[in-house]
């Protein structure tokens, strides 16, 4: 007699229908508020690194890293940057002059990370780069062909490094982590150009990291490399240690006689 | 020979055999005789001489293994970061040599650093012929010989560096095509003839290889022939001391000690340069991959005896272009070609040059101390400071971030010093040397300062010299002294140019002068000083006192 109302008009699916909203909605801003944290960081943690911020980097990066007359804007320049720059001991600046040098890291990594959290939340940047572009499994010979194209010019073809204008230099690469090979290439410090991903890939960028890798752990085939810095190096090396044992067996030789 | 005795030896006889035939033993006593004095600054040529026979021993054996195509490959060796690569043939073989032939890549690093060696022991010979004098009558020619020998070494030196095709050598070569295409006129054309046609073409590698090969090697062999032959002809020089005269060697003869000497030494050349092949990796050429026009590798240099030249590059400062007729002359090419040009010319004529002011026509054999030709060994200094600026000039880059300096500052400080450094070692060396002929003078004359201070009976000081014996004393009286040529009018009863030129120059070479102590001079001094000065002294202060 009375059909059997549907399940959505019993009286108990208001609040089931409730119930789910809300679980969905509550369930789905925690699981968005803990993607958008892992990438941009907890708000502590930018706390944090704005604290850090103000106390290390604001005298030249203005109190809202804005940019001030001893430093650029960093607006923008992501968390890549941050962790590139603090990470090698680049930053902070020990001095000003045309190009900073690598010295030792003043930060932990938490503070770095809380300062690359605070830079990332000012505006959009490249982000810190995920673990599978890091890895050394890439093809080496593209990397090595990418490398002679965009970076060997100032880097030299090994990564030896190489002098640029008014003072301004490329560095060495050796010993440089993958993760700093990859940040520097996706924000260009200093005076390095970016290459973005529209540039050069994240696959392209992890072929450059392991052709970098594998000369780096491969090197001497032929014994000592002398700095790898090419034909100037072995011709030192010809006129100081050649010609002078040379000569000492010479000078040796003529001695001997008298 | 045959005729006083019959041999009864196996040795003898065959040597009594080929003498018949061959007339060996006129050879052997002529050559076995001849002197070479003992020095070790002789041994100079001697090593550019067994570097190249390395050169060539261990140059052959890639030549088995090398092949000049320029040919289109895929590289499938074991080098990993390679594999796959488009690449030429000659630079996939090159790969092969240092990879996977079993010996090649000792072998490609005994020819690279024994080459480099080979010139810079050309360069020291040189330097050593020039600074003693060596290359006076009757040598003049055999200098212009041993010029171009290192000129081939040059030459030879480069193309080889680019036989590899890897980035490095195609860098340099492309320096070169640049080069001759901005001689004004001709040089579009002249490198079209090179390369086959436009940069880089797929004609070079095997022309390269060629003049590497052959007509270089041929050169170099064909010239250090005349080189040696006219060694033997002319008599050695030697430095002088006592006993040693312009007609005389004082040595040993070439058998057996010479012979003996020399066969030893070459292998501790072969043994030095493979224990620097075997520790010391040379030009890498892995490293660099395959040649593209468009990367350059920074660090780019040549080996370092084309060094100069591309620091000449470097140096040329910008801006001085001219426009004829709406044509650009490139003047960043031209000058330094044109200043390298006039360097290697002057050179090759100095020993003309020198023959010229001096106006001395006879023979030497003994050699100038240094010291006592001081204007020529301050041309040579100042000709070494440009060279080795104009070297210095290749590596801005690298001494730029070696020293964590600016490379604008470190090249416009080397566009300063190739001008005045020369000025500057010419000025030092001049001095330098004056100043060591007096103290030669002082020497001679007043014996060695012994720094025994006496006092004598009346109270006076004196320090006791000590005179020089005299094997020590020809060393330092015995040299010739030019002085300025007065300007004197010809049959004609003029003055020419040229003899007006001639006296200017002779008076920037002698006109501040020390000439060697006379016997007259010497004889005055030692009356005074007599040997035992001291006993003198003690006899007769009086005397002694006033003479002092």
């Amino acid at each position: 007699m009375n059909p059997q109302k549907p399940m959505r008009r019993r009286p108990w699916a208001l609040g089931v229908v409730i119930f789910l909203g809300l679980i969905l909605s509550g369930g789905g801003y925690a699981a968005a508020t803990q993607t958008f944290e892992a990438e941009f960081g907890s708000p502590e943690q930018v706390e944090e690194g704005r604290k850090l911020f103000l106390a290390n980097c604001a005298s030249c990066h203005g109190t809202n890293g804005e940019g001030a007359i001893g430093g650029p804007s960093l607006i923008g320049v992501g968390a890549a940057s941050v962790d590139f720059q603090v990470g090698t001991g680049r930053m902070p600046g020990q001095a000003s002059g045309p190009q900073l040098y690598k010295k030792p890291v003043q930060f932990t990594e938490e503070q770095i990370a809380a300062m690359a959290a605070y830079v990332a939340s000012l505006a959009p940047g490249p982000a810190i780069p995920p673990e599978e572009y890091l890895r050394t499994d890439g093809d080496p010979t593209h990397g090595g062909e990418l490398f002679r194209i965009n970076c060997a010019m100032c880097h030299n073809a090994v990564g030896a490094g190489g002098a640029l204008t008014e003072g301004k230099f490329a560095p060495a690469l050796d010993g440089v982590t993958e993760k700093h090979i990859y940040e520097a290439m996706v924000t260009g410090p200093q005076n390095m150009p970016v290459f973005n991903d529209a540039n050069l890939t994240p696959e392209d960028k992890k072929d450059i990291i392991t052709y970098l890798k594998y000369v780096e752990e491969n090197r001497s085939v032929g014994g000592f490399e002398l700095g790898s810095i090419g034909p100037v190096a072995e011709g030192l090396f010809t006129w100081i240690f050649g010609l002078g044992f040379i000569i000492a067996i010479t000078v040796w030789l003529g001695a001997k006689a008298n | 020979m045959s005729s006083v005795t019959e041999p009864t030896t196996a040795v003898g006889k065959t040597a009594d055999y080929l003498d018949d035939r061959l007339s060996l033993g006129t050879v052997i006593k002529q050559f076995g005789r001849k002197v070479f004095p003992d020095h070790w600054s002789f041994m100079l040529g001697e090593v550019a001489l067994w570097s190249f026979v390395v050169v060539v021993l261990s140059g052959t054996f890639l030549t088995f293994f090398y092949e000049p195509s320029m040919a289109h490959t895929y590289y499938d060796g074991s080098y990993a970061p390679l594999k796959g690569a488009e690449m030429t043939v000659a630079y996939a073989s090159s790969l092969d040599i240092s990879f996977d032939i079993r010996g090649g890549l000792i072998m490609r690093q005994i020819h690279h650093w024994g080459a480099l060696i080979f010139v810079a022991a050309s360069g020291l010979h040189m330097l050593r012929v020039f600074f003693t004098g060596a290359f006076r009558k009757p040598r003049e020619l055999n200098w212009v010989i041993g010029f171009l020998l290192f000129l081939m070494g040059m030459g030879a030196g480069f193309t080889g560096y680019s036989l590899p095709d890897d980035l490095l050598s195609g860098n340099g070569l492309r320096i070169i095509d640049g080069m001759i295409k901005g001689i004004p006129v001709i040089g579009p054309a002249v490198s079209s003839g090179f390369f086959g046609g436009e940069f880089p073409g797929t004609e070079v590698i095997p022309r390269l290889y060629s003049l590497h090969i052959m007509i270089l090697p041929a050169l170099i062999i064909a010239l250090l022939a005349a080189h040696l032959l006219l060694l033997v002809i002319h008599m050695h020089t030697h430095y002088p001391g006592p006993g040693r005269r312009d007609d005389n060697v004082v040595g040993y003869p070439l058998m057996p000690v010479y012979v003996a000497k020399a066969g030893g030494f070459f292998f501790l050349v072969f043994g030095v340069i493979a224990a620097i092949s075997a520790l010391f990796t040379i030009n890498p050429i892995w490293n660099y991959g395959p040649y593209d026009p468009s990367p350059v590798s920074a660090g780019t240099q040549p080996d370092w005896y084309i060094g100069w030249l591309d620091g000449a590059l470097r140096l040329a400062p910008g801006g001085l272009d001219v426009a004829i007729f709406g044509y650009v002359i490139p003047m960043g090419v031209m000058l330094p070609i044109i200043v390298s040009l006039v360097f290697l010319v002057l050179v090759a004529v100095y020993p003309f040059i020198e023959a010229w002011v001096t106006g001395d026509k006879r023979d030497h054999h003994v050699l100038d101390r240094p010291r006592n030709a001081p204007t020529r060994t301050a041309i040579g200094a100042a000709g070494v400071t440009f060279y080795a600026v104009l070297w210095a000039g290749a590596s801005t880059d690298l001494i730029a971030i070696f020293f964590q300096m600016s490379l604008n500052h470190v090249l416009t400080a080397m566009q300063v010093l190739l001008v005045i450094g020369p000025v500057i070692a010419y000025w030092v060396t001049k001095r330098a040397c004056l100043a060591l002929q007096r103290k030669d003078r002082e020497i001679a004359l007043h014996g060695r300062e012994t720094g025994r201070v006496v006092r004598l009976p009346h109270g006076e000081y004196i320090e006791v010299h000590e005179p020089v014996d005299k094997y020590e004393l020809w060393k330092l009286v015995d040299f010739k002294d030019y002085e300025p040529i007065m300007p004197r009018p010809n049959k004609k009863g003029k003055i020419t140019v040229g003899t007006k030129l001639r006296s200017a120059i002779s008076k920037i070479y002698f006109e501040d002068r020390i000439a060697p102590v006379s016997k007259a001079e010497y004889e005055l001094a030692h009356a005074d000083h007599s040997p035992a000065i001291e006993e003198s002294a003690k006899r007769k202060p009086k005397q002694l006192k006033k003479k002092l």
